[in-house]
């Protein structure tokens, strides 16, 4: 059964369990971050940081209102990363999580242009380097555990279950208090569909999140070029030149003038 | 034919030696590079993670080596002989650009020495499959017609070489280099198809793939034009105007022809509004759509013009350029929506860039000075 997660922005405090449970379940080892005036930190994801809580203050004046969007992968179901990446590194599983194969990698880093979301990071400074995102802890799922992040939230702001069970809770939640949260839930059409979902009470686009993210299964752009369609051109082709090559060279008295 | 075929001239010039200077320099960065890896050496990030090696070595190096299928197929497949005596150095130059190319792919992906991954893990979906098999098999093509030149001057292994100048042989590579060169020559552009939403709607377009394709014989056959004249030059005989003409009025056909597609296509997306925004992108597109292609366009259709060769330098030139500038467009515009950051090569990418440019002409000079390049009389072409 997939396995989906519901982020409901509307509860987090901001706390960042979930970036240090992540961590030490992953075992990334601690970085050096700086003051830069902003709360939220370190300020991107990385190679080192699988998740990550954005703070946002949209207050008027002086009046704060902070808003705490947690950042990962969104484990797409149709991934663009995976349709990408020349020697399939990337899978998605079944019970959810995409995940990465560092055996097979080559570094060619189409999966990080490739992401709607601009998820897989690179360990730039290794001779060996990896491609890096969040896993869906897809080790503990396989145990039956939840991901480490949910685990670790004190405020719940993550309902981790079987898709359809996630979905169906989102929906109840939006429909119960119409007034608190926008009538939008992100992920359930964006990319196609994502294994983890968002609900809010202010619009998405002013929290960050990718608004331009088309509709559609990433994949599927790309199918005008995909093997199976440029085969039949090439055969298309190599009809064609064998006819040209053909009627052009028939006798070699033909000169060829220019046309 | 003999060897006082070949261009008697001095070979070591001081031109010469900056070209194996900056070889020198630029393989020992690779050295280096391959030692500490891409942080170390590069200016790469996670918010651009292709740089000038994929926008220029690979991107507009294929792009660029485009002239030797465009050429192959007017001298072989449509059998215009007066094409002839230029199929063996438009050749010789996709053979060293794509050379370029791979090594320059080598440079750049993470773990260079999985590069073979691709053959054994299959994911035919990928665009990005699609190249990496593409470029090998056509750098392939691309040597079997080279090695014969070299076997035909080292005088050795006369049952290979007399097996490859076959006429089904040498038509059977042609068409395949032609295949295979299509396949990729697009993929290219096919790469970026998945990325509607970071690419400016000015490039980004549903058929890019084929804009790429015809863009690249644009650049391809601009480039056989520069190299002609030079190398008229260099031999010191007469420029074969003939020659000359037919490529100007190729370039400008094929300008036209992508000219034509892509305003079709920015047009029927309702995406004209983009071009007179005077925005930065719309400058950016001004100068690749207007000068480079259709200002050349127009002067290189000209009589007079296809009669000077001055001239057609400056036109062929900016063609060349308009096809490198809409390559880091679209490698870089995508890139500048995919988070705050700013690139700009460091040196060992520049120092490796210029390296494989300058490795690439001295090959080119030594082997036009010592092998059968030029100067071949067209029955006996192969
Ligand atoms: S969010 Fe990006 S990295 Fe994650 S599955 Fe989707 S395409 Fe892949
Ligand atoms: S960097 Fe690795 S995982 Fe990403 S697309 Fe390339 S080979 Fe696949």
């Amino acid at each position: 059964m997939a396995k989906a997660v519901l982020v409901d922005i509307t509860r987090c405090i901001g706390c960042r369990s979930c970036q240090v449970a992540c961590k030490e379940w992953h075992n990334l080892p601690a970085t050096h971050t700086i003051m830069t005036g902003e709360y939220t930190n370190p300020q991107n994801l990385s190679a080192e940081c699988y998740t990550l809580i954005d703070f946002l203050d949209q207050g008027k004046g002086n009046v704060p209102a902070w808003y705490f969007v947690k950042h990962q992968c969104l484990h797409c179901k149709d991934p663009a990363c995976v349709s990408a990446c020349p020697v399939g590194a990337l899978q998605k599983m079944k019970d959810g999580p995409v995940v990465y194969d560092q055996w097979r990698c080559i570094g060619c880093r189409y999966c990080m242009v490739a992401c709607p979301f601009h998820i897989p990071k690179y360990e730039w400074d290794t001779t060996n380097p990896w491609i890096q995102k969040c896993d869906f802890c897809a080790d503990r799922i396989e145990m039956g555990l939840k991901p480490m992040c949910v685990t670790a939230c004190p405020r719940d702001v993550m309902y981790f279950d079987d898709y359809e069970k996630v979905v169906a809770e989102a929906k109840k939640r939006i429909n119960k208090e119409p007034g608190k949260y926008v009538n939008h839930i992100y992920g359930l059409d964006e990319a196609g569909g994502t294994s983890w979902i968002y609900i809010s009470d202010v619009p998405f686009e002013k929290l960050g999140f990718n608004e331009k993210v088309i509709k559609k299964p990433y994949p599927s752009f790309t199918w005008k070029n995909d093997l199976s369609t440029v085969l039949w051109e090439e055969v298309g082709l190599l009809a064609i030149l064998a006819g040209i090559a053909y009627f052009r060279n028939r006798t070699s008295s033909k000169e060829g003038k220019n046309g | 034919m003999d060897n006082s075929m070949v261009i008697k001239q001095k070979f070591f010039t001081p031109r010469t030696y900056i070209l194996l200077i900056l070889g020198i320099i630029g393989i020992l960065t690779m050295i280096y590079r391959l030692a500490v890896g891409l942080g170390p050496t590069t200016n790469l990030s996670d918010t651009h993670p292709w740089g000038l090696w994929i926008a220029f070595d690979v991107m507009t190096g294929v792009a660029l080596a485009a002239g030797g299928f465009t050429v192959t197929f007017a001298a072989y497949i449509a059998n215009w002989k007066k094409y002839k005596p230029i199929a063996r150095a438009a050749t010789l130059t996709a053979f060293l650009g794509y050379l370029l190319v791979v090594i320059g792919l080598f440079m750049d992906i993470g773990k260079p020495f999985a590069f073979w991954h691709p053959f054994f893990l299959w994911n035919p979906h990928s665009v990005m499959f699609e190249i990496i098999i593409c470029v090998t098999l056509y750098t392939t093509v691309l040597t079997l017609e080279f090695l014969p030149w070299l076997l035909e001057r080292l005088n050795v292994l006369t049952g290979i070489r007399d097996f490859l100048e076959q006429k089904t042989v040498v038509f059977f590579l042609v068409i395949l280099g032609i295949m295979l060169s299509y396949g990729h020559q697009s993929s290219l552009g096919g790469l970026f198809l998945i990325d509607p939403d970071k690419l400016h709607p000015l490039w980004y377009s549903h058929i890019m793939h084929h804009l790429f394709f015809l863009s690249a014989i644009c650049a391809g056959i601009s480039m056989v034009s520069i190299e002609t004249i030079i190398s008229a030059n260099l031999r010191k005989v007469e420029y074969e105007f003939e020659v000359l003409q037919g490529l100007a009025r190729g370039a400008a056909i094929a300008l036209l022809v992508y000219f034509v597609i892509r305003f079709l296509d920015i047009g029927i997306h309702g995406k004209l509004h983009f071009i007179f925004q005077w925005s930065k992108y719309s400058i950016l597109f001004l100068i690749e759509m207007g000068l480079c292609v259709l200002v050349s366009m127009i002067f290189l259709s000209c009589r007079t013009i296809q009669r000077s060769v001055p001239s057609l330098l400056v036109f062929h030139s900016l063609v060349i350029f308009g096809v490198i500038l809409n390559r880091f467009d679209v490698v870089f515009l995508t890139e500048s929506n995919m988070g705050r950051g700013f690139y700009f090569p460091s040196w060992q990418e520049i120092a490796i860039t210029l390296g494989l440019i300058s490795i690439g002409l001295f090959l080119y000079k030594l082997i036009v000075t010592y092998l059968p390049i030029f100067d071949v009389p067209s029955d006996q072409v192969a």
